[in-house]
């Protein structure tokens, strides 16, 4: 007879990282108090438990932040590439050494399972700043004929969902280029990013050349609308951008926006099925579908639907829910309560709407912010689960007749951030990716990341690119070499 | 064993499907990375012992040897009680009456080699009798090869009426199925293969003879394990999983637990649907077991050899 093999908890152990009781805005090469002396508490969504208070930048603290970065850039735009690229190096190394501390941190802050931080994010990280390290005295390869000068002062918001890696995709090309910057990390995950701040004292970056300033909203709000910041990049909501693109219209300043998505994955009835499922559950549940990219929409052939919808269920019944720590966690925990209440109201309204849910069953721990994987069948386009972004782990399922069908209803959306083609057929990936309008278009794979690959939006997903050489472009000004 | 009736050939096109090397070999790396741990770990650890085929397949192979390997596959651990009895002791056919007597009423299967191991490359009728030769000297189960030169060359037809046929000479015997998938190139045709042999009637496919490199990987064990999941759910039948070749590691042993366990489930974590066929990795299994239980290694000498 067979028996029932449940695993026992592997939990990571947090003691390789210590967390302050509280921290100070890291402000020209110095952690110091807010002006404002206002705090916020930062918790584990896991647990609920508080793990430190974050300084909440004021209108004074951000003016002391540019203009720590605005005197730095004076040097640090000046000095010769290749020692820009030595400090790079330095950077990525130190991550890598210190990774499983930021894994841990990671987990611990953000609710993500430790076997995507210590996977995923922690090497990327490292891979974004080894890769701008490379370009940093090259860029006249990056653009012939041109010379390319730093723009200035970057100010820079990130969001919750990748914490240390959306840190790495903004800072690493600002600095490879020659730019300062003042970074905001997002409210709820300040944890690495001011651990980060403590790697750029360990790799001796001059003072000034990366400011952390820590806050809600109104800090972000405040950066970005700061009269000496010459260069704005935003990741986050759709909602949000378009707030900034106002704030700064009129003004100087560059602008890079990403924003939401709302992916379609593509299944034709000649994929291979246990490798789309898996890039299905890879899709919308990887990081709790906090993912703008995530493949949330799930176009499948008429032919295949019944199948694929089956397996995918049974794959679901396999999924890992619980402690973000526990090496064997496949889903983690919600990332706040705001968001975790936003997820229930929008899969609410999927069911008003007369779509049909199927959820895992699963045990949800307690305490702590979670939600079971999700998956709606029987959605059409005119649903609100198939148009709003939800950034959970919640998937709406479609199906269609023709690849001109696939086409149609996948470009059919506000986004176009990333689409996914499951087929065997090459000669049809190529036909598809010429028509999706998805800046990122995978095939027979999903939410795969590079730091040579360049990322960002058609519509309101956002413009202007992060990653490869279309990524610097953002941070610099090209004039015609003499 | 109940009789297995082979289905048509054309279910094998019915169920079809690809398998895209990429997303296969990442999803075997992703399970291979399950930590498993305390009470987890010492149930797999028993449970490998249990799915355990001991193996010796060599030409100086003797009666004396085989004598020896019973008595280990019996008790693996002489002096310790809770540790059980392995799955089955696996020899070439001439050294099956030998097995037979020394494993009589233990509960440990005779396990024989069949069919022109490990080529198969022998008139079919050579191998038939091969097979009722071996099953009639008291093999309980037969190991048999397919033939791979008539697989990649297209003839789908002839490889499934070889194991239909291998099937029927066994007899009452459980009938392995070997893809020796280490030949087939593709994890396209590893898949195929797989249906091939379940519509035939195999009782259990197994991933290789072990003396072709490479041997089991897991990768390929996924694949079968998908394969015998889909064929299942169309055919009804459950087939069992043979993992053999190159797994010496109580850590390897688990790995290939993990993808079962969460590819096909529960049900196959038993002997009755699930081997692992391994001459060396019995030592390792005990020496783990001890290790979770007093917390330090024992020296290796208080293993016995065979």
């Amino acid at each position: 007879m067979a028996g029932r093999w449940s695993y026992s908890p592997a939990p990571e152990s947090t003691e390789i990282a210590s967390v302050r009781d509280t921290y100070g805005l890291f402000i020209g090469g110095e952690f110091v108090e807010p002006l404002s002396g206002d705090y916020l508490k930062t918790i584990n969504p896991a647990t609920e438990e508080v793990l430190s208070a974050i300084p909440i930048a004021g209108d004074q603290d951000i003016d002391r932040a540019v203009a720590a970065a605005r005197k730095a850039f004076a040097k640090w735009s000046r000095l010769d590439p290749s020692q820009r690229a030595k400090y790079l190096f330095r950077i990525a190394r130190v991550i890598q050494e210190r990774s499983r501390e930021l894994a841990v941190l990671e987990s611990m802050n953000g609710g993500k399972p430790i076997k995507e931080s210590r996977d995923v994010d922690v090497p990327l990280v490292a891979a974004h700043f080894f890769y701008h390290a490379g370009w940093a005295d090259k860029l006249e390869y990056a653009f012939p004929g041109h010379e390319a000068k730093p723009l200035g002062v970057a100010g820079q918001v990130i969001p919750w969902n990748f914490p240390l890696l959306m840190l790495a995709w903004k800072i690493a090309p600002a600095l490879a280029t020659g730019n300062t910057v003042v970074l905001k990390p997002a409210e709820t995950t300040p944890l690495t990013a001011l651990t980060f701040a403590e790697i750029c004292l360990q790799a001796d970056l001059p003072p000034g050349v990366v400011n952390i300033v820590t806050g809600a909203g109104p800090t972000g709000a405040a950066l970005v609308r700061h009269p000496d910041v010459d260069k704005v990049a935003f990741t986050g909501s759709t909602e949000v951008g378009k707030e900034i693109q106002k704030a700064i219209a009129g003004t100087s300043k560059k602008l890079t926006l990403e924003l939401g998505g709302k992916a379609a994955n593509v299944i034709f009835d000649d994929a291979p099925l246990d490798q789309a499922v898996e890039g299905i559950v890879n899709g919308i549940f990887f990081n709790q579908g906090h993912v703008c990219c995530a493949g949330s929409r799930l176009l499948v052939q008429e032919s295949i639907a019944t199948r694929l919808i089956d397996k995918l269920k049974r794959r679901l019944s396999t999924l890992r829910l619980g402690d973000p720590l526990d090496k064997n966690t496949d889903i983690g925990a919600i990332n706040s309560r705001d968001q975790l209440e936003k997820i229930r109201r929008l899969v609410g309204i999927g069911v008003e709407e007369g779509a049909e849910l199927y959820q895992a069953e699963c045990d949800i721990p307690e305490r702590g912010f979670w939600f079971p994987p999700t998956v709606f069948t029987g959605v059409s386009q005119s649903h609100r689960i198939a148009q709003e972004e939800i950034f959970g782990p919640v998937l709406s399922v479609m199906t269609f007749r023709t690849p001109e069908e696939a086409v149609e209803k996948a470009n059919n959306t506000p986004y176009g951030l990333s689409a996914g083609v499951w087929t065997e057929k090459g000669s049809r990936i190529l036909w598809m990716a010429d028509r999706l309008r998805a800046g990122v278009v995978w095939a027979n794979t999903f939410n795969r990341f590079d730091p040579g690959s360049p990322f960002g939006g058609y519509k309101e997903s956002g413009f202007g690119r992060e990653g490869g050489r279309h990524g610097l472009e953002s941070y610099v000004s090209l004039e015609p070499s003499r | 064993m109940a009789t297995v009736e082979a289905l048509p050939l054309e279910i094998v096109d019915r169920i079809g499907g690809a398998v895209d090397q990429v997303g296969a070999e990442e999803r075997a790396a992703s399970l291979s990375r399950r930590s498993i741990k305390k009470d987890s770990k010492l149930w797999a650890l028993d449970l490998a012992i249990r799915c355990c085929d001991l193996t010796t397949l060599e030409g100086s192979d003797s009666p004396g040897k085989v004598r020896q390997l019973a008595s280990k596959a019996i008790r693996p651990a002489p002096g310790d009680p809770s540790i059980p009895h392995v799955a089955a002791l696996c020899v070439y056919p001439n050294l099956v009456p030998t097995a037979a007597e020394a494993l009589r009423g233990s509960g440990v299967k005779v396990a024989s080699v069949a069919t022109g191991f490990p080529s198969g490359q022998m008139p079919l009728e050579l191998r038939l009798e091969e097979i009722e030769r071996a099953s009639d000297a008291g093999a309980d189960e037969i190991d048999i090869v397919i033939s791979r030169g008539l697989f990649l060359a297209g003839d789908e037809r002839s490889v499934f009426d070889e194991v239909a046929s291998s099937k029927k000479a066994a007899g009452e015997a459980h009938v392995k199925a070997i893809l020796e998938t280490g030949e087939l190139g593709s994890y396209d045709r590893i898949r195929r293969a797989a249906l091939v042999a379940m519509a035939a009637g195999a009782d259990t496919i197994k991933t290789s003879t072990g003396k072709v490199s490479p041997a089991s990987t897991l990768p390929a064990a996924l694949v079968m394990t998908e394969a015998i999941r889909d064929f299942e759910e169309y055919g009804g039948r459950a087939v069992g999983l043979k993992v053999a070749g190159g797994i010496r590691t109580a850590k390897d042993a688990i790995r290939y637990l993990v993808i079962v366990h969460e590819t096909l489930g529960d049900d196959w974590l038993t002997p009755d649907r699930f081997r692992i066929g391994a001459s060396s990795l019995l030592n390792d299994l005990l020496m783990q077991i001890d290790f979770q239980r007093n917390g330090f290694y024992s020296d290796p000498d208080r293993y016995t050899l065979d």
